[in-house]
């Protein structure tokens, strides 16, 4: 398979601090990749990278593009969607508002519409609370509005950060196995960052494993699951 | 009791003025945290510059709208060239800068203008205008010019997808750009907004205070405090806000001189108007600090 993101040799620097020294990987088309690591290994940083958000050397191509020295506004227009730690809720617009927002930069309307309809078929309760402001959403709610803004962009590659974060077991349950859909239906390739090491080895298909801003380990994502480090580092049995 | 309406109206105007500078501060409020103090200075020379469209022989409506475009472009310029390379500049850096741009303005405008008090024609017909003895023409159609612009600012912030583009950005600067928005350029568009509404307000006040250089200074301290009372971060806010000081500085000038009238004893009249709506202003403060309609924003430190 092509790889539809190619990242090599990426520094990051928050500042004067380096946060990032060699992380390289692959991400198929197609697939759902997931950066593994303890807290302050990189991976945020990593998202945040791709998309121009920190000042960043390296190279990182998108389907044969290289991002280097691009905004993170026309990066995005090239549909990669993130989805931002915190989740990026615009809290004092309507849940209406979000999604169409993250539509922003589309210009077929009929696409538009037809996207809404099946976030909303994924997200039924997003639906109900159309015209609320988003603030007021629960926690598990805005998490699915942060995805269900990410669909709207029609995008090619999601980048997820921690969509488990903060969230009771059940809806994160709920919350993966719909990305799950999404990436068998609607053929988004992600590229997923998790703490819940367990839960993103089971969805993903390859694994990346990052410690002190550079890549320790990679492989399959079953084979990264019974390697016994991983297990006692990340997946605590 | 005419009287009585007679301030009342002649409050609505001011409050009108008032309400539009207070607008445009809020709006470039919401997107940077910072108030332009040099808002009253570039709706002055806008003004001058319509004035200067008159004596070349355009219409009012003409040089009116001219002058408001020009001012939305020159809005657009300054942040730009100007606010662009100092975004990450300490706050100091930036207020003085626009005291250099008040400055600027000020003395551009004296030096093409000259600061002698120039007259400024009133586009409202004298006969067929306003209520007579409630409402003078002039007052009423600055209301309802205001009411217009305020109208069509609301429908396009509110309906249209470059208005939602600009509220985002200045909600949430980088989710906004997250979804493809281009933040830079919508600092830059709600410059040129704010001028440009700015610009309605200086020609709309001109008529009645009179063009000079320094016209608008007392009139961004009203708008100020209008922007306080409604709430610094809340755009309708800041629009009722300045309808109420507008009205609230006639009620007291007048509730002053029919104390005199009744007693003979002068407590406050017209020269305390602002001083009184002032002292209101920070009594509103102290009772709700956030405004009328503004929200207590909790920051995590």
């Amino acid at each position: 398979m092509a790889a539809l993101l190619e990242v090599k040799g990426l520094k990051a620097f928050y500042g004067q601090t380096q946060s990032l020294y060699d992380v390289g990987f692959d991400i198929p088309a197609g697939g759902i990749t997931t950066l593994l690591g303890a807290n302050g290994a990189g991976k945020t940083t990593t998202l945040r990278a791709i998309c121009n958000m920190v000042r960043t050397e390296g190279v990182v191509r998108f389907d044969g593009k290289d991002l280097g020295g691009m905004a993170t506004e026309e990066i995005v227009r090239l549909r990669i969607a993130h989805v931002p730690e915190g989740r990026g809720t615009f809290t004092t617009l309507t849940v209406d508002e979000n999604l169409r927002i993250a539509a922003y930069t589309r210009r077929d309307k009929a696409g538009v519409q037809a996207d809404l309809d099946r976030v909303f078929s994924y997200f039924p309760r997003l639906k109900e609370r159309v015209q609320q402001q988003a603030g007021t959403l629960s926690g598990g709610e805005q998490q699915m509005l942060a995805i269900a803004r990410a669909l709207m962009l029609n995008p090619r590659l999601m980048l997820l950060d921690e969509p488990s974060f903060g969230l009771a077991p059940l809806i994160v349950v709920e919350i993966f196995r719909i990305m799950r859909r999404i990436n068998e239906e609607d053929k988004v390739s992600m590229l997923l960052v998790e703490q819940n090491a367990a839960l993103a080895l089971d969805l993903a298909d390859n694994a990346y494993v990052l410690e002190t801003g550079r890549v320790v380990m990679s492989g399959p994502a079953a084979v990264i699951k019974n390697d016994e480090n991983v297990r006692k580092s990340y997946l605590g049995y | 009791m005419e009287q009585f309406l007679q301030q009342i109206a002649s409050g609505l105007a001011n409050g009108a003025i008032y309400a539009c500078v207070a607008l445009a501060l809020v709006m470039i409020y919401v997107s940077t945290d910072h108030i332009n103090f040099a808002q009253g200075e570039m709706a002055m020379f806008s003004t001058y510059l319509s004035w200067q469209l008159m004596s070349w022989g355009m219409s009012f409506w003409v040089a009116f709208i001219v002058a408001v475009a020009f001012s939305f472009v020159l809005g657009v310029i300054i942040e730009r060239v100007i606010l662009r390379p100092l975004h990450n500049a300490p706050v100091l850096s930036i207020v003085v800068v626009f005291i250099g741009l008040l400055a600027i303005c000020n003395s551009v405008a004296g030096a093409i203008w000259s600061y002698l008090i120039k007259e400024y024609p009133s586009p409202f017909p004298k006969s067929s205008f306003g209520i007579a003895g409630v409402i003078g023409p002039h007052q009423l159609g600055v209301v309802l010019v205001t009411l217009v612009v305020l109208g069509l600012l609301f429908v396009f912030f509110r309906y249209t997808p470059l208005g939602l583009a600009m509220r985002a950005a200045a909600q949430n600067p980088q989710m906004a750009r997250l979804v493809g928005v281009r933040v830079d350029w919508m600092l830059a568009l709600g410059w040129g907004l704010a001028a440009a509404v700015g610009a309605v307000a200086g020609i709309m006040v001109a008529h009645i205070v009179y063009l000079d250089p320094n016209m608008m200074g007392g009139i961004l301290l009203y708008a100020f405090a209008s922007a306080l009372v409604g709430g610094i971060g809340n755009p309708g806010g800041a629009v009722l806000g300045g309808f109420i000081v507008g009205v609230l500085e006639n009620m007291v000038a007048f509730a002053g001189n029919q104390v005199e009238k009744a007693t003979g004893v002068y407590i406050i009249g017209n020269g305390e108007k602002l001083t009184v709506a002032l002292i209101i202003v920070i009594f509103v403060l102290t009772v709700k600090p956030a405004g009328l309609f503004g929200r207590v924003v909790v920051k995590r430190v």
